[in-house]
């Protein structure tokens, strides 16, 4: 029973958060079954719904990572923005230059460069504050405008493509080094690479003596230094690691979606990535779905606003009451009595 | 920190992979008969901007006999917006999709159009090029300069100072393209007339606009305008401070009921009733779509009480003008505003003329850097 607690509780949150969403629903005057009808429809009913919903949560598979990963030695980063957009400008300055090559050698060294831009990004954040004790909640934020900041600088000044005129843009990679879609599905394969990932840091942090450090850090700094863990190393790694996450989104959206670097690779996919770190508690595995279910929602508000002429914001408003009722029902763990631990009588 | 067993895991998965797989909806025709017209906003559709013009027009098609409307805001300009259409299209049953941010046309629209070969896009922002682009895509755009020129003329002769700002979110062609006429405009009422220009970074950035708009008024400047997404917050300010304002994209004198002179507006009304009818008595879709203040893309705000009689004269001279088609804004000599001429003397740049698209100078008069 207590294996199944962490799967209850934020299935019984997501209930609660359905419910309170149906009674808002029906002071709005809608059917709150038919809205429930409708996202499930937008979200997972059919192939092509599917679909939708996949190719939105596959940007947020890797800046959750971002919050994630940092989250595990106690850091709380919400700056992936800044690192997929400086790793997104790396990729595209990269792949156009070394366009004409075989297209796998410039995916890879358009990947290592987002991810190595991205994580020496995040990996700032942490330093700051492992070695000058600012807070790195605010400093990898406001390093997210420094970064988009110098992204509209560079894109529009010394980067600029002179072909680009009323959308600047960097020079084209070219459609031969552009990665493809997923065998059978219309999605690209950012959506792999994030699962692939996930997968990778679930293995380090849960499997392997490096990711245990990491937790011990998360749990107690004091206590991990005394016990001779390398906590600075840990930290920047766990940061650097998160942000070539995020920065390797940037890669995806340029190679996979645009084919160069522009304004609309700030789309906000950071900061979405953030939502989904804390439904899954910081799990690198529990992201895959959960960023799956963040997306049918996305997929299925298109519907909603559509079909009810509902507003954009609602199913803000789902995500939102969701947001809270997962992070509220946090508190419940260890709490209740079927998943308490059976001891056997003395 | 907990984990989930990988067996529960996968065993969920696996149960809501096979409920989505029997689902398998039929695709929902809201209206069998009807022409079902798809149309995407950037933004919220009542931004007082952009957004807003586009809802207007979008308002009025739903009023046509046969068709049907579906609408969707706030749709950023990534793999979702290429979702978005195929949504309309696959579960809408949505044939005409208006799409209308500048940003979807490449390579947003250019994919969705490949995938749909019989679906119709018209695009807003003319980009579609003969022989580069596919044939069911479209673009449609506005010289809305001509209503710039006489925003200018009407901020001329209201201005004191003769001092004018002019709030833009980047240094775009297009964008350089409002500034001047607007200048020039302002210029040909009294050549001491200086614009102040800002350039904010973006397109959306209320913070900035108004802090822009507020250190403009504190320069002296007296007649505000800009091109920015939504020019709510812009209007607003200088309400509030007590000057002049000519509005963008929308009507926005509601926001200004004392300072609002007049406004650059989009008629969008026009193109959209001649897609939708062209689509309904199936005749191809027109590619390439432009007009002015004559072929009624654009239009001006009815002018504000502090509009004088002799401003109301110039400006509606040179619109009768320019609604016969004879009048040319960028009309030689005009130098730029580091005394280099960039249009010589007795050469006249038309509307059409494409050498207008690649704009990249400020005319004489404008005080402020590309």
């Amino acid at each position: 029973m207590t294996r199944l607690e962490p799967l209850a509780i934020p299935a019984a949150a997501l209930a609660a958060a359905m419910v309170v969403f149906g009674l808002f629903m029906a002071a709005l005057g809608q059917n709150p079954l038919e809205v429930y009808a409708l996202i499930y429809r937008g979200a997972f009913a059919s192939a092509f719904s599917w679909q939708n919903t996949l190719a939105r949560a596959a940007p947020l598979v890797l800046t959750a990572l971002c919050v994630a990963l940092p989250a595990r030695v106690g850091l709380m980063v919400i700056g992936g923005e800044g690192a997929l957009v400086l790793g997104g400008l790396s990729a595209a300055v990269v792949g156009h230059a070394l366009a004409g090559t075989a297209p796998l050698t410039v995916q890879a060294a358009m990947a290592l460069a987002a991810m190595v831009v991205g994580g020496a990004w995040i990996a700032l954040a942490g330093a700051l504050r492992q070695y000058r004790g600012v807070n790195e909640t605010i400093s990898s934020l406001l390093l997210t405008y420094i970064a988009i900041a110098l992204f509209n600088h560079l894109v529009e000044g010394p980067l600029r493509d002179p072909a680009s005129l009323n959308k600047p843009s960097t020079a084209p990679i070219g459609d031969a080094s552009m990665l493809g879609r997923l065998p059978g599905l219309d999605v690209h394969w950012g959506l792999g690479l994030g699962i692939v990932f996930c997968a990778l840091m679930y293995v380090l942090v849960q499997h392997t003596t490096y990711g245990f450090g990491m937790r011990i850090v998360g749990g107690n700094a004091r206590a991990a230094r005394l016990a001779g863990l390398p906590v600075g190393g840990l930290v920047l790694a766990a940061c650097a690691l998160g942000g070539a996450a995020a920065g390797l989104a940037g890669m995806v959206e340029v190679a996979a979606v645009h084919g160069s670097a522009n304004a609309s690779l700030i789309a906000g996919y950071g900061y979405g990535g953030i939502l989904i770190a804390f439904i899954a508690r910081q799990n690198p595995l529990a992201i895959v779905p959960v960023a799956v279910l963040v997306g049918g929602l996305a997929a299925s508000g298109s519907m909603l606003q559509r079909r009810l002429d509902l507003p954009d914001a609602t199913v803000l408003v789902l995500q939102g009451v969701a947001f809270m009722l997962i992070l509220a029902s946090e508190a419940l763990y260890g709490r209740l009595k079927p998943f308490r631990p059976t001891r056997a009588s003395p | 920190m907990s984990d989930v067993s990988r067996r529960e895991a996968l065993k969920t998965l696996g149960v809501v992979g096979t409920i989505g797989a029997l689902g398998g909806w039929p695709r929902a025709a809201r209206a069998a008969d009807k022409l079902v017209v798809g149309v995407i906003y950037v933004g919220p559709r009542d931004d007082y901007g952009y957004n807003q013009a586009q809802a207007q027009a979008a308002a009025q098609i739903k009023k046509l006999p046969g068709v049907s409307v579906v609408e969707q805001e706030k749709v950023p300009e990534t793999t979702d917006v290429q979702k978005t259409m195929g949504s309309m299209i696959e579960q809408d049953g949505a044939t005409l999709l208006f799409p209308t941010s500048f940003g979807y046309f490449d390579p947003h629209i250019l994919k969705a159009a490949e995938k749909y070969p019989k679906i119709r896009f018209a695009h807003c922002g003319g980009l579609w090029t003969e022989g580069k682009h596919p044939k069911n895509v479209g673009s449609y755009f506005g010289y809305i300069d001509e209503c710039q020129y006489l925003n200018g003329v009407v901020a001329g002769h209201a201005s004191k100072t003769k001092k004018l700002g002019f709030i833009a979110a980047k240094p775009i062609p297009q964008v350089l393209r409002n500034i001047n006429a607007f200048t020039l405009g302002a210029r040909s009422v009294d050549p001491k007339i200086t614009t102040q220009l800002l350039v904010t970074g973006d397109w959306s950035l209320p913070v900035k606009e108004a802090e822009a708009t507020n250190s403009l008024i504190d320069q002296g400047v007296d007649v505000v305008t800009c091109h920015v997404d939504s020019p709510k917050v812009v209007v607003e300010t200088a309400e509030r401070r007590g000057i002049f304002v000519c509005g963008y994209h929308a009507n926005q004198a509601t926001l200004a009921p004392k300072g609002y002179l007049t406004g650059a507006e989009w008629n969008w009304l026009t193109p959209y009733t001649l897609h939708v009818q062209d689509a309904q008595a199936g005749k191809p879709l027109v590619n390439f779509l432009r007009g002015g203040l004559k072929e009624g893309f654009v239009k001006t705000s009815a002018y504000g009480r502090a509009v004088s009689e002799a401003a109301r004269k110039k400006a509606d001279g040179v619109k009768a003008q320019m609604m016969k088609g004879d009048f040319v804004i960028f009309r030689g000599p005009i130098k730029d505003n580091t005394g280099k001429t960039v249009i010589d003397q007795g050469v006249a740049q038309k509307q059409t003329d494409v050498v207008l698209e690649q704009m990249s100078y400020l005319v004489e008069g404008v005080v402020g850097r590309v």
